[in-house]
């Protein structure tokens, strides 16, 4: 067919002149391909030694070797022990108690190990144990693995040797001494009471000696507060278990809070049990976690904060009426609740923390336990302060650091690394070569905690012991051991422990002690002290807003960032923006619509956002990444800390600000300035849709009022489908034949939205347990994320849930419902929150099944869905036809490849890995397995000791890492079991009910008390 | 693990020995044969005859020291240094200040006796050599000459035929010769007979239709082979062999592999666990020696033991210096499948020969099955579940047996061939 177009190939062809397209049109390349350099000279093309015919052969061989040695199967060698440790039989998993303790997380925990690595973190469950393992503690065992700890001691920057290093600061003490010169003991929070007595035996000795406690986020305010009114320098613990009115003023005390752990006691109240729940009402800036679970949520700014804590004071002690309508209420509920009543703050200041006290002191709060007070938290700003200007002043002879690093997390870390050079030694015991540690004269390689040896006091009444469950990896030393030797003591760290703790094990042995990992006892009670409360209230009354509040907290998954080169804590959405991988600034939608703050979602799915600057003072912050939040405060912004780390750090890590650089004088309420910047930053949000559109079917919810009034069909209707055009309950239609699932077990999964708090413990649980894959960044842009578990958190559109559900229903008509539905997709400006942990759903009749062209994924009798990898040929059917959207998908090889170089990528990461499960490859389909390994491993065991399996002897990773209750994992098919009995409670529900894939995880109503 | 009678009659072998020793013997007063039985049971875990072991040699100690004395030191001889007995320190002090047990029930006639047996010489190198062979011929030559002589008179007689058809073709040659009678030769060129193939459409169809087939079933078979490793006999570092320990001695798998009972892993033995037994065998019997490996072999394999773990032979003593012994696993389980040990062994009860094969009979351990899926299900498809006497199984055998119309339930219909069970 003959044409008159003309095809061009490049734009040069449409200059006519040019003598490129000239020669193209005679030769194929423009330049002459320069063959002469390798074929032109004949001489050496033929005296080469290799002919044609041999090069040829050499193909053809080398071609045939390959695919002969591929057909070979790998030679494995297997090297026993010489002498095998008794306890160790090499596929049978020991267990070890321990205390974590690294001066920002305490919790008395279990250590699963395999053959002699510690590869999991269980929840101590023995009665008395301090729990409460949040997302850090769990990622805590890879935090061991970690291919950046410093190997060896270093001594200005060159290995060195324990003996020069204990020789070298000798000498400087001693030099210190006979010269007067100061010695400065700079330590975060220890909690450790052998650890204090060393210390004050070093300071025995060096009399010059001063110990400083820091702690990178501080409760200094509180700490202050609490040993005015109670001489002892602790802060209260509250067991919000015993409160049926909790009111906290910018506590968020599901997060990290006065060391966090408040989550078991908050959720046991939070349970409808006889009608009764308790009722939390926050008053905050920042939308936290203990917000995001409020029945009443308030925001305020940091001195409308102060006010209105002011009032409660004012209204509980002398009977005032607070002006404002909203504390009023609050005020009168508190008041009603008389001792069942509850106020904790979390402003950063010690008339607000005096007010606290004063309060549930006036109420004699059940919930309220100054006595058993907590001693995580010691740091002292002042002291801090003045150790930087002593530095400055050239008055610090030597200074020795363990555990922390404040040229990282002070915000004047400047001026502290400028004086450092006039200290004459500095000794840093760190994990690794972090901001301070490469700057100081000696770094010494101090081991994780789960190589050493220790002793905690988590609270009063608590005694733990921490004990090593690996050989130190590396040349490490404990900074115990260090000071045992600096003060002429011969015996080891363990030695001293061991008699030194002879005292507080209360009549436990040693080996008891050890073994339990903890002695609680009755704490001696603490009297209260007077203290001018009047005078702090007024100060509070008087408290004056400023430009913008900025309220700096720490993330459920980074915390104060000592842990920042762990792939799963930044790979763990936040439970709030579900942004992982970032800290950025929180903004209210009304300030950043006038500030000028955008966030978009591009073609990939992505969400993109503004930058902006922040000053503080003289410090400035750019390059800030912004999250439009609903329901934070109008005038008031947020920042996490443990972000913007570079020593250390692997590349992909090193992502976020530092937030620390506006923490001034280590207060967290800050009032500063900001401003949009040019650029757009990416971020790797798992969850781009925030509100439910009205569909109350997904998050069920009710109202405790008619909760207890109405009859569970009205808030818990069963879904209906059409049968023959007659309505019918979706459970009653089947398309398949049901298994007949009466013999055996059968597994279910139950999961309480009451009691949830949306803390992400299982998210890492489940990441360890199951060998996880982290994608990186890009990849969760990508949302390719791999997580079997997710967290949903889902804003209201309306002020409330039930609103959103009354506004759907109310909409008719085609153009009146695309303004009504658009406008669903944004959340309101101070919406309700609701978290729903979904994993896969184990359906009994699963969609995904029916589309696996080869029968990859198949049913258990047990109700299970079974995931066999190697049969997966990657269709990926199955995910585009599951309603939950569980399945993960394994775009790349993410172990032993440098292109995902996170723990799976070094032997040292490896160790990690669960032996008994599957690490997948490239192009598979994986899920949540209900943890399979589990199950299997507990039938077993009865099995071998021919026994039936004890009551909620089940459990999966999520389950057991759950310390709110919220999931119960077990056997339906056992009567006595707690799931049993749960799935018939009448607040049941399925999700996805009318779809009829009849699940085997099931939810259960959440029940508001919005009175 | 399966009773399995002795490969090479041990027993008999000792007996005869006994037997022949005892009569040569029976000048002596003491009953020579009587000591020895009570030296086996009393003093053999620590007393060797001609070597050091954890205590000294005993051969000819009846001449080194006073009878009295030897008494003494028998029946107690932690009292005997205690009174400070010179003589009583120094043996102690010679041997490493390990005190010897106390034997209070032996009497002096049977301290005696003891001694006899100790007091024999040393039997000649050959006269267990002597009676070695003896069971050797039995078993192994005499089956050897009779399978030679059938396949000698076999190749005679084909051979004659032979000679004897060539014999019959000339003579026929020869008489048609002489009756002047021509043999026609037909010209066939192998060209010829492929042309004619070629011609024949259907023999062409037919024999390209039966070539395919052919070379697909053995490309399946080829296929079907990839991964599987049966017959698998890595050389290990160290010559161990199965057929001594678990054929000759008999002991029990599940004493080395002991975690085979409650692991996922039957577990290597540890290199202490062989040295509960090689403390005091340093050396093999001269009748452990087969044709193919000396004594002298299997002597440098104990040796290489000893280094491995670091024990000092002469000085009974531990170095400290040891090398971990790099094993070659010859049963590879993809990583894609769980496998677990005391669910076969303890709760299932199934023999270790039953997946591993007569490894009593092997003299380097070998892979016995295939190992494939399709092995494993066939197992579980034919097996029964073993509930007797295991209270997990009773509720849900009843329930099952009966829904399934069966009195003994297999693994299979007990789930065990969903995909998960193996795979996650």
């Amino acid at each position: 067919m003959a044409s008159n177009k003309k095809y061009w190939k490049s734009v040069e062809e449409l200059n006519e002149n040019s003598s490129i397209v000239e020669t193209l049109r005679n030769n194929e390349f423009v330049e002459p391909i320069p063959v002469d350099e390798f074929l032109g000279d004949k001489e050496s093309l033929s005296s080469s030694s290799t002919t044609r015919r041999d090069f040829l052969k050499y193909v053809g061989f080398s071609t045939a070797a390959a695919s002969l040695a591929a057909c070979e199967g790998p030679v494995v060698k297997s090297i026993p022990y010489v002498v095998q440790p008794e306890e160790i039989i090499p596929g049978v998993a020991d267990y070890y108690a321990t205390t974590m303790a690294d001066g920002f997380d305490f919790a008395n925990i279990l250590i699963k190990t395999r053959e002699g690595r510690p590869i999991k973190v269980e929840n101590n469950n023995l009665e008395g144990a301090k729990t409460g393992a949040n997302a850090r503690v769990h990622a805590s065992v890879l935090s061991l693995y970690d291919s950046l700890r410093l190997k060896n001691p270093k001594i200005a920057g060159k290995d060195a040797t324990w003996a020069d290093v204990n020789t070298k600061v000798k000498a400087s003490l001693e030099d210190a001494k006979a010269k007067g010169g100061n010695v400065v003991v700079l330590t975060n929070t220890m909690a450790s009471p052998s650890t204090d007595a060393l210390i004050a035996s070093l300071v025995a000795k060096y009399p010059t000696t001063k110990h400083v406690v820091y702690d990178a986020v501080s409760e200094s305010n509180a700490l202050d507060a609490f040993q005015a009114v109670y001489g002892v320098r602790a802060l209260a613990n509250y067991d919000f278990s015993k409160a049926n009115t909790i009111v906290s003023v910018g506590a968020d005390f599901l997060g990290d809070w006065q060391g966090g752990g408040f989550d078991a006691g908050y959720a046991q109240g939070r349970i409808p049990k006889n009608g009764m729940m308790s009722k939390h009402i926050q008053i905050e800036s920042n939308m936290s976690l203990a917000g995001a679970n409020a029945d009443v949520r308030i925001p305020m700014t940091v001195a409308q904060q102060k006010q209105a804590l002011a009032d409660l004071y004012y209204a509980v002690v002398s009977g005032a009426q607070p002006k404002n309508a909203q504390i009023a209420k609050v005020a009168s509920q508190l008041k009603d609740a008389k001792n069942k009543g509850v106020v904790v703050t979390g402003l950063d200041d010690v008339n607000a923390q005096l007010v606290v006290l004063a309060i549930n002191n006036a109420l004699q709060s059940e919930a309220f336990n100054p006595s058993d007070a907590i001693l995580t938290r010691k740091g002292d700003a002042k002291a801090v302060s003045q150790l930087v200007a002593d530095m400055k002043a050239g008055k610090v002879h030597t200074l020795i650091m363990s555990g922390v690093n404040p040229a990282y997390t002070l915000a004047n870390s400047k001026e502290f690394v400028a004086a450092l050079k006039s200290v004459k030694l500095s000794v840093s015991f760190s994990m690794k070569e972090d901001e301070t540690s490469s700057l100081t004269t000696i770094a010494a390689a101090a081991p994780h905690y789960l190589e050493s040896w220790g002793d905690v006091a988590i609270t009063r009444s608590n005694y733990s012991i921490m004990q090593p469950t690996i050989r130190p990896l590396f040349n490490t030393k404990q900074f115990q051991d260090a000071l045992l030797t600096w003060t002429d003591n011969t015996v080891a760290y363990y030695d001293f422990l061991k008699s030194f703790s002879a005292t507080s094990l209360a009549g436990k042995s040693w080996n008891q002690a050890v073994h339990d990992g903890f002695v609680a006892s009755v704490a001696s009670p603490l009297t209260a002290a007077s203290a001018d409360y009047a005078s702090a209230a007024s100060a509070l009354a008087q408290a004056k807003s400023s430009n913008f509040d900025l309220v700096l907290y720490s993330k459920v998954g980074m915390g104060d960032g000592q842990q920042a080169n762990n792939p799963w804590l930044q790979e763990f959405p936040d439970p709030i923006t579900r942004v992982s991988w970032d800290n950025y600034v929180t903004i209210s939608k009304a300030d950043a619509e006038k500030g000028g703050f955008k966030n978009w979602n591009v073609a990939n799915g992505g969400l993109n956002g503004s930058y902006a600057t922040i000053k503080v003072g003289n410090a400035t912050l750019e390059n800030v990444p912004v999250i439009i939040q609903p329901g934070q405060a109008k005038g008031t912004l947020g920042l996490a800390f443990g972000y913007g780390k570079k020593a250390a750090l692997k590349e992909e890590m090193q992502v976020g600000v530092n937030a620390y650089a506006l923490y001034a004088n280590l207060n967290s309420n800050q009032s500063a300035t900001i401003t949009v910047a040019d650029g757009e930053h990416e971020f790797a949000c798992v969850q781009l849709q925030k509100t439910l559109m009205g569909r109350g079917d997904i998050v069920k919810e009710t109202t405790l009022e008619v909760f207890n009034t109405k009859d569970a069909k009205e808030w818990n209707p069963i879904p209906m489908v059409s049968l023959d055009h007659k309505p019918t309950a979706a459970t009653e239609v089947d398309l398949w034949d049901s298994f007949d699932r009466s013999t055996g077990h059968h597994f279910n999964l139950s999961i309480d939205l009451n009691a949830c708090t949306g803390c992400g413990a299982c998210v890492i649980a489940c990441h360890a347990e199951n060998n996880v894959p982290v994608v990186g960044k890009s990849e969760v842009r990508r949302s390719r994320d791999m997580h079997w578990l997710r967290i949903d958190r889902y804003y209201s559109s309306e002020n409330t849930f039930a609103g959103d559900i009354e506004l759907k229903e109310g909409t008719s008509g085609l153009m009146n419902s695309i303004d009504t539905f658009s406008g669903m997709e944004d959340p309101s400006e101070n919406p309700q929150v609701a978290f729903q942990p979904v994993m896969c759903q184990h359906c009994n009749h699963a969609p995904c099944e029916t589309v696996c062209p080869v029968a990859a994924t198949s049913h258990g009798r047990e109700g299970q869905n079974h995931m066999a990898y190697n049969r997966c040929v990657g269709t990926r059917y199955c995910a585009n036809n599951c309603p939950y959207k569980v399945r993960r998908f394994n775009w790349f090889l993410y172990n032993k490849n440098s292109e995902f170089d996170y723990h799976m990528n070094d032997d040292l990461g490896r160790m990690v890995l669960n032996p008994d499960v599957n690490v997948r490859s490239r192009g598979v389909m994986e899920k949540c397995s209900m943890c399979i390994q589990m199950t299997q491993a507990v039938k077993l065991k009865a099995k071998r000791e021919g026994r039936l399996v004890g009551k909620d002897e089940f459990q999966t990773a999520c389950s057991a890492a759950c310390t709110s209750g919220a999931m119960k994992f077990g056997d339906v098919n056992d009567e006595t079991s707690d799931v049993a009995k749960l799935l018939e409670d009448e607040r049941m529900y399925h999700l996805l009910e009318h779809i009829g894939t009849k699940p085997n995880v099931f939810y259960h109503v959440k029940v508001r008390n919005d009175k | 693990m399966k009773k399995v009678g002795n490969h090479k009659s041990f027993s008999k072998i000792f007996f005869s020995l006994a037997f022949m020793l005892t009569f040569s013997l029976t000048a002596f007063s003491q009953d020579a044969a009587k000591g020895k039985e009570i030296f086996n049971t009393n003093c053999a875990a620590c007393h060797k005859l001609d070597a050091k072991a954890t205590g000294p040699a005993l051969r000819g100690v009846a001449d080194k020291y006073d009878k009295e004395w030897i008494y003494k030191w028998v029946k107690n001889s932690g009292d005997l240094i205690k009174s400070g007995d010179a003589q009583a320190v120094k043996v102690f002090e010679e041997n490493n200040k390990v005190p010897m047990t106390a034997f209070p029930q032996l009497s002096n006639e049977d301290i005696d006796n003891i001694l006899a047996y100790t007091s024999e010489p040393a039997p000649a190198a050959a006269a267990p050599v002597a009676g070695a062979p003896v069971a050797g011929k039995d078993g192994v030559t005499e089956s050897g000459v009779s399978n030679n002589v059938i396949l000698g008179v076999l190749t005679l007689v084909m051979a004659m035929l032979i000679v004897m058809l060539f014999l019959v073709y000339n003579m026929l040659t020869k008489i048609a010769d002489a009756k002047g009678l021509e043999i026609v030769k037909k010209n066939r060129s192998l060209m010829g007979l492929f042309n004619a193939y070629a011609k024949n459409q259907f023999l062409v169809l037919v024999s390209a239709i039966l070539f395919l087939l052919v070379s697909a079933y053995f490309a399946y078979g080829y296929l079907m082979q990839i991964g599987v490793d049966q017959g698998y006999e890595p050389v290990q570092p160290i010559h161990y062999s199965h057929r001594i320990h678990a054929g000759d001695n008999g002991i029990d798998c599940k004493y080395c592999h002991s975690s085979a009972r409650v692991s996922k892993n039957s577990g290597i033995p540890s290199l202490n666990v062989c040295m509960n037994c090689h403390k005091n065998i340093s050396e093999v019997a001269e009748t452990t020696a087969t044709e193919e490996h000396s004594k002298a072999f299997y002597d440098k394999q104990i040796a290489a033991l000893y280094e491995a773990v670091g024990w000092d032979k002469s000085l009974q003593k531990y170095t400290g210096k040891t090398k971990p012994v790099k094993w070659v696993r010859v049963h590879n389980l993809p990583d894609h499948v769980y496998f677990n040990h005391s669910q076969h062994v303890t709760v299932a009860g199934v023999e270790c020969q039953t997946c591993h094969g007569p490894v009593q009979e092997m003299e380097i351990m070998k892979q016995h099955a295939p190992l494939t899926m399709g092995w494993c299900i066939n197992c579980h498809r034919e097996t029964n579940v073993k509930v007797e006497d295991n209270a997990y199984y009773k509720k849900i055998h009843e329930e099952l047996s009966k829904k399934y119309g069966v009195s003994q339930l297999t693994a299979a219909q007990m789930g065990g061939l969903e995909c998960g069970k193996c795979h996650y």
